[in-house]
């Protein structure tokens, strides 16, 4: 599996700092914040691949409004949202706002490494995408790359 | 329980309502039943009376007369002939014989002169040479001049009495004297002792019996009649009592108020026309009281017995909507708890995990209870596992209780729904045309429970139209909707019961035939469904059921029945907007 960076957002503190480790454990790059808005002051700094983001978060911003930021701040970010909370109405909207799954704890560690990997390998190909695009785009237009100096 | 407390409720009542309609229906009955009675008993007494004082009359009028003619008689001897000529034996003999022709009631004729000496006598006994100055009417005859005595024996010793007139001849007083036949004035009485206990007699002014009374008592006996009962020379009738029996007593005073006529009659006897009538008035009243308290009995049973069904269905249904509550109560709780318990089992299946990944640290691998640990840690997640299980298997019963969603191709589901009915239509002569829109787009929805609706609609065009008629089915795409029409050419609907149509228990079918529960149902099903139901009719011509039914709710649905219930990875595409790359997908084409 690539390497790719990992954030985790949950409240509840003995599972964030438990996936954390068990992620750094496979050597995965895996932060752990315990709130929305951490998680967003967060991406505003540094690009991530893969975000796991609880949806019941009482106290503070919610998943759901986490999500929306998320997908504002860094589109081409992968979310899988993970919750005990499953609801019709809150999967509903957070796949309308691009959430790449949506599951429910407790799940199994392997399978969460394996929606990660796939939420990656999403992420990869749109990346490599946007690449190539702008590779043709630089080949069309060579006079571009002057033009963004 | 419930049930129980309503049946007593509806004995309760029930024997009230019984009380009350037989109190309205038999008392009055029985009032005025009485009231009649009453009337007619006064009537009818008042006629007895009436009858009795007219006999006592009638009677009275008749001795009156018997007595005034044989006076006259006796009189006109008296005037048309000469003492001396009638105190010849032979020639008041002759006329004896001459007046016994002409007129009976007279036993003897005597004359006696004013010494009371019987100087001459025609009749049976042999009286002539007596001397009757010591008689107490000889002295009342010399004195009034004319004299009608009292019954009394006399020297015949047989009761009898006189009727006596005084002449003048010669200076001197005499007197014509006859006998009156007692018997004949008996009789003369006795035609008033009528039916089995009427009785007619004479009293004079001493309650003494101047003729045989029929019970109780003999001629010139003592009576026990009360004269100041009877008023002077007036007719009156009076009720005595008499060995506990109502008496009418009526009497009227005769012969210048010194005899007096009484006539009786016991009340029981002159009453059985009256008892015959109350009888049948009693017969009437009791076959109409036992009319009147089968009716309501048989009447209030079969009310009650359709109250408590009704109420046993209404019980019925309520028991369903507490138990689907109950249902729905239940899937709450259960999200409720499965949710509360999904998190700290996701914690220790974390933590085991943690410890698992430890575990393969070389400093664990040497530890003599490794293998403990391992098998430690297997079973904790085992268990988790199961756990998890458990509360993902009570999410999935809280679903439950919502709607059934799959993807429904409203045609098929109505030629399904028409398949069903087309032979009912058929045998009663009813063409089903169809009218559908072809590639109308899949909704998600619960196709049983709209099969139903089908049914219905469809199940009551065929009941209206009953007969010889049409039914069209329609389906339209029409915005962001699925337009239903069931169109039929029945009577229509009138319009007071368009706006009724979709209450529960609302129905026009006749009883036992409808539940008036179809059309409720079936708006309930479309509301869940999210669409809307209405009904539009004129009046014979027929009537309009359109159904709306949402095309973008299945859009949500579909997803629904994707993510919650499967987990299963989606087709993302689907539901964002189209994305950088699927624009960039394009733009390189």
């Amino acid at each position: 599996m690539d390497m790719f960076r990992t954030l985790v957002v949950d409240d509840e503190v003995d599972f964030l700092e438990t996936i954390v480790n068990r992620l750094k454990k496979r050597k995965l790059d895996a932060i752990g914040v315990t709130s929305g808005e951490e998680a967003l002051a967060l991406l505003k700094e540094q690009i991530f691949d893969v975000i796991i983001l609880d949806i019941k978060m009482p106290g503070g911003m919610d998943g759901i409004e986490a999500l929306r930021e998320i997908k504002r701040i860094q589109p081409l970010v992968e979310v899988i949202l993970l919750t005990g909370h499953a609801s019709v109405e809150t999967s509903i909207e957070g796949m309308k706002l691009g959430a790449f799954d949506y599951c429910l704890k407790p799940i199994k560690f392997e399978d969460l490494l394996q929606k990660m990997g796939a939420a990656f390998g999403k992420k990869s190909t749109h990346d490599k995408k946007i690449r190539d695009a702008k590779i043709q785009e630089l080949i069309r237009y060579p006079s571009k790359v002057f033009d963004q100096d | 329980m419930e049930i129980y407390k309503r049946k007593s409720i509806y004995k309760n009542l029930q024997r009230k309502i019984i009380i009350i309609i037989l109190c309205v229906s038999i008392i009055p009955l029985v009032f005025l039943g009485e009231t009649i009675y009453y009337r007619f008993a006064e009537t009818y007494g008042e006629k007895i009376e009436e009858q009795i004082k007219y006999r006592v009359r009638s009677v009275s009028d008749g001795v009156e007369v018997f007595l005034k003619e044989r006076t006259a008689i006796v009189a006109t001897i008296l005037d048309t002939h000469s003492f001396d000529y009638l105190k010849q034996q032979e020639n008041l003999a002759r006329i004896f014989k001459v007046i016994s022709r002409r007129t009976d009631g007279l036993i003897d004729l005597g004359v006696i002169d004013s010494a009371g000496q019987h100087l001459a006598y025609s009749g049976p006994y042999n009286l002539k040479g007596l001397n009757y100055y010591q008689q107490g009417w000889f002295n009342e005859v010399m004195t009034k001049g004319k004299y009608i005595s009292n019954v009394y024996m006399g020297y015949r010793q047989l009761p009898h009495f006189v009727i006596a007139v005084r002449g003048y001849s010669n200076g001197q007083s005499w007197i014509l004297r006859a006998t009156v036949d007692s018997d004949i004035f008996n009789k003369l009485v006795r035609t008033a002792q009528t039916g089995k206990s009427g009785d007619a007699y004479i009293i004079n002014k001493n309650g003494i019996y101047q003729t045989a009374p029929r019970f109780s008592g003999k001629i010139l006996g003592k009576s026990n009649i009360p004269l100041t009962l009877f008023g002077r020379s007036t007719t009156v009738a009076e009720k005595i009592k008499d060995n506990g029996k109502t008496k009418h007593v009526a009497g009227t005073w005769l012969k210048n108020n010194e005899w007096l006529l009484v006539i009786t009659q016991n009340v029981g006897d002159e009453k059985g026309g009256l008892l015959t009538t109350r009888n049948t008035e009693i017969i009437i009243i009791v076959f109409s009281c036992l009319a009147i308290i089968m009716t309501t009995f048989f009447a209030m049973r079969i009310i009650f017995k359709h109250l408590e069904e009704a109420d046993k269905g209404i019980s019925e249904l309520n028991d369903q909507l507490i138990q689907s509550d109950k249902m729905a109560a239940l899937g709450k709780m259960a999200t409720g708890i499965a949710h509360e318990i999904n998190n700290p089992l996701a914690i220790i299946g974390e933590k085991a995990g943690w410890m698992r990944d430890l575990l393969v640290e070389e400093e664990f691998q040497k530890s003599e209870n490794f293998k403990e640990y391992e098998q430690s840690i297997d079973k904790i997640e085992e268990h988790v596992e199961r756990a998890r299980k458990i509360t993902h298997n009570m999410l999935g019963f809280a679903r439950r209780m919502e709607h059934r969603l799959d993807d429904v191709d409203i045609n098929h589901v109505l030629h399904q729904t028409l398949e069903l009915l087309q032979s009912y239509a058929q045998t009663n002569n009813i063409e089903i045309s169809k009218d559908f829109q072809s590639e109308l787009p899949i909704i998600a929805s619960d196709q049983s429970q709209l099969q139903q609706v089908f049914l219905n609609l469809i199940n009551n065009a065929i009941d209206a139209v009953e007969k010889d008629g049409w039914i069209e089915v329609k389906t339209r795409k029409k915005d962001s909707q699925i337009v239903i029409a069931i169109k039929d050419n029945g009577p229509g609907i009138a319009e007071e019961h368009l706006k009724k149509v979709f209450d529960p228990f609302f129905t026009t079918k006749e009883t036992g035939k409808g539940t008036g529960l179809g059309l409720s149902v079936s708006y309930n099903i479309i509301k869940k469904l999210g669409g809307t139901i209405k009904a539009e009719s004129k009046p014979s011509e027929g009537a309009v059921f359109s159904i709306k039914l949402p095309i973008s709710q299945s859009f949500n649905v579909r997803k629904v029945r994707l993510m919650i219930t499967k987990f299963a990875r989606l087709e993302f595409e689907l539901f964002t907007k189209p994305s950088k790359s699927d624009f960039l997908r394009v733009h390189q084409k």
